[in-house]
């Protein structure tokens, strides 16, 4: 037992002594939390706008007003010609410009036929989308305000809730993302670079003659790095609490365990990484290609894997990061217990066993 | 469990790769206290040979024994009696003098007090005190050269196994290299070396010469100069390496 622990805080000296990737492996999380936080991000505010009034009637100015009130709008102009609109989009100052015709509310209020008229810059599809979408039920709020007096036939309220995440924060998606994301790249990346770093300079041959077991050889390299691990976790955690305003609904502990699972399955990736690259720059570019870029694409925090090819969505089956995006959303966000998360939990047992299985056969093997 | 003396045995030991034979049946013995190099030019199998006696592979057929223990049935025995120096030094250049000395002293089982104990014997011995803090990465290749083998016999072994242990290094710090191995064989510690730095064969008591997977010489350096009526030990391996068949 002692020769493990000598073995361990060897472990721990190395990573010590390479203090900037030390730095990099603590920070990086708050780094990506804060950027995805703050910097980017897919939601749509303060979108700039300019409104071309042919009216200039007490309906277009209310409805005016309502536009540029809005926390999603920016009005930054009044233009005057369908000419100015189209200049003004081309030197990219907006995204949306709204047209009321000439006597609006005189048609709004006698013809039953009024119109607006929203342009868009579609350049960036989603966007343009989401923009219309909101002035649209800005509009509709105006109609709405006009008509609460009357009974209208026909009329359909539509009542929408949006579940979990009220105020659509895009927060709520991506800290189970850059979860996923920095455990695989701590655990899985540089345990395998530590290993195979071994074999590199020679002493893993060493350390093999040694009456050392090479399953606890293996076990001692891995725990600096859950332990690393743990801390990020934590530190994200906190982040979101308190930085981005991100409750944990449902269980912490639950959370955590489910977490120090998922360290295991990334460890035991990067062990097995170890075992076929012979250098460390293999060991690492294997690791971003096949870890770390799949848990990108595929783990769903990115793009909706539902929305893929059905060959893809196969594939994203294989990729431990997206049974942990969902069992991280469904206890952090959606408050869900154990129970509604033991599919995937198993499924998670399941490939680490596998994992841990081949890379640890795969290692003695290697040795005869 | 020595018998007779003999710290290693070896019969008709063979590895195979598939098709490809790289040891093939090779027999010998070492005695205890022995300075015994294992020579041969690249691709001749001794590095294999070498992994199957310190239980790094496992022999395809033939029989072994390291320190009295049998290489497929007492493995860990075995590797609890060796040591081992590779041909990269084995050091970590990132940890300082003591920590190495602290590491694998401590996976060879070492109480703290031993621990501390050879620390202090081997860094008088090398001339280093006050250097137990350097990194390793400071230090010249020649002391590192020495530090790595005065940690491969730091928990006593009955055999050190050295790979290549010279390699990249000037002849005069070999020769002072040389001397340390010398002292550990007066302690009693057994030396395997494979080399193919011929004139190191002349520091040995008995060499044996590997050529394509089998010895085809073995005795000590004077009686093979004889033998093969050469002046140096160069000549002697030139003329069996001469008939090869394979190389790196």
């Amino acid at each position: 037992m002692n020769q493990f622990l000598v073995f361990v805080k060897k472990e721990w000296l190395h990573i010590w002594r390479d203090r900037r990737t030390l730095f990099i492996l603590i920070w990086m999380p708050v780094v990506q939390i804060l950027l995805y936080g703050f910097a980017l991000t897919n939601e749509v505010k303060n979108s700039r706008i300019a409104i071309f009034d042919q009216s200039r009637d007490l309906s277009t100015q209310a409805i005016s007003e309502k536009l540029a009130a809005s926390r999603y709008f920016n009005l930054i102009k009044n233009v005057y010609s369908y000419k100015e609109i189209e200049a003004t989009f081309r030197q990219g100052k907006i995204r949306l410009a709204v047209v009321f015709p000439n006597n609006f509310r005189n048609d709004l209020l006698h013809t039953n036929h009024a119109q607006i008229q929203l342009i868009a810059d579609a350049s960036d599809p989603n966007t343009a989308n989401t923009l219309t979408n909101y002035a649209s039920s800005i509009i509709n709020d105006y109609q709405q305000s006009l008509t609460q007096n009357e009974e209208l036939p026909y009329t359909i309220k539509t009542q929408v809730r949006m579940l979990y995440n009220p105020e659509l924060k895009g927060a709520y998606n991506f800290v189970p993302g850059v979860m996923a994301l920095v455990l695989m790249l701590v655990c899985a990346m540089m345990t395998s670079i530590s290993i195979v770093r071994e074999k590199e300079i020679g002493t893993m041959e060493v350390i093999l003659v040694s009456p050392l077991k090479p399953f606890r050889i293996i076990i001692a390299k891995t725990i600096p790095y859950l332990i690393v691990s743990l801390l990020n976790i934590a530190t994200i955690l906190l982040l979101s609490v308190f930085v981005l305003d991100v409750p944990i609904v449902g269980s912490l502990l639950l959370l955590i365990g489910e977490s120090i699972l998922f360290t295991v399955t990334a460890l035991s990736l990067g062990i097995l990484i170890s075992n076929t690259a012979k250098t460390q720059q293999t060991a690492q570019f294997t690791s971003m290609m096949s870890l770390f870029l799949p848990t990108l694409l595929f783990s769903g925090f990115l793009f909706p894997v539902e929305n893929m090819p059905i060959p893809l969505q196969v594939i994203s089956n294989i990729v431990p990061a997206k049974w942990y995006y969902i069992i991280v959303k469904s206890v952090m966000i959606k408050g869900l217990g154990f129970s509604a998360i033991w599919k995937e939990t198993l499924i998670l047992v399941g490939m680490t066993a596998v994992l841990l299985g081949i890379s640890i056969k795969n290692f003695k093997i290697r040795l005869s | 469990m020595v018998q007779n003396n003999e710290v290693i045995t070896a019969k008709e030991l063979t590895k195979k790769f598939g098709a490809f034979t790289a040891v093939d049946k090779i027999s010998f013995e070492v005695q205890k206290g022995e300075i015994f190099g294992f020579l041969g030019a690249n691709g001749a199998g001794k590095t294999t040979a070498m992994r199957m006696l310190c239980g790094l592979s496992l022999p395809s057929s033939g029989e072994a024994t390291v320190a009295g223990y049998d290489v497929y049935k007492e493995n860990e025995l075995i590797k609890k009696n060796i040591g081992y120096m590779s041909q990269k030094f084995s050091l970590y250049e990132d940890l300082t003098i003591k920590e190495n000395i602290r590491f694998y002293a401590g996976i060879y089982g070492l109480t703290d007090e031993k621990i501390k104990e050879k620390t202090e014997l081997l860094v008088k011995e090398l001339h280093l005190e006050g250097e137990e803090k350097t990194l390793v990465r400071a230090l010249p290749l020649g002391w590192k050269q020495k530090l790595a083998f005065s940690i491969a016999i730091v928990h006593d072994p009955a055999i050190v196994f050295l790979d290549e242990p010279t390699g990249g290094v000037d002849p005069v710090t070999r020769r002072e290299f040389w001397t340390l191995i010398y002292e550990a064989a007066e302690r009693g510690i057994t030396i395997f070396v494979t080399t193919h730095y011929m004139d190191e064969a002349e520091y040995c008591n008995r060499v044996s010469i590997m050529v394509d997977g089998r010895i085809d010489a073995l005795d000590s350096p004077a009686n093979l100069m004889k033998t093969y009526s050469a002046a140096s030990m160069d000549e002697v391996f030139l003329q069996l390496a001469r008939k090869a068949s394979r190389s790196e």
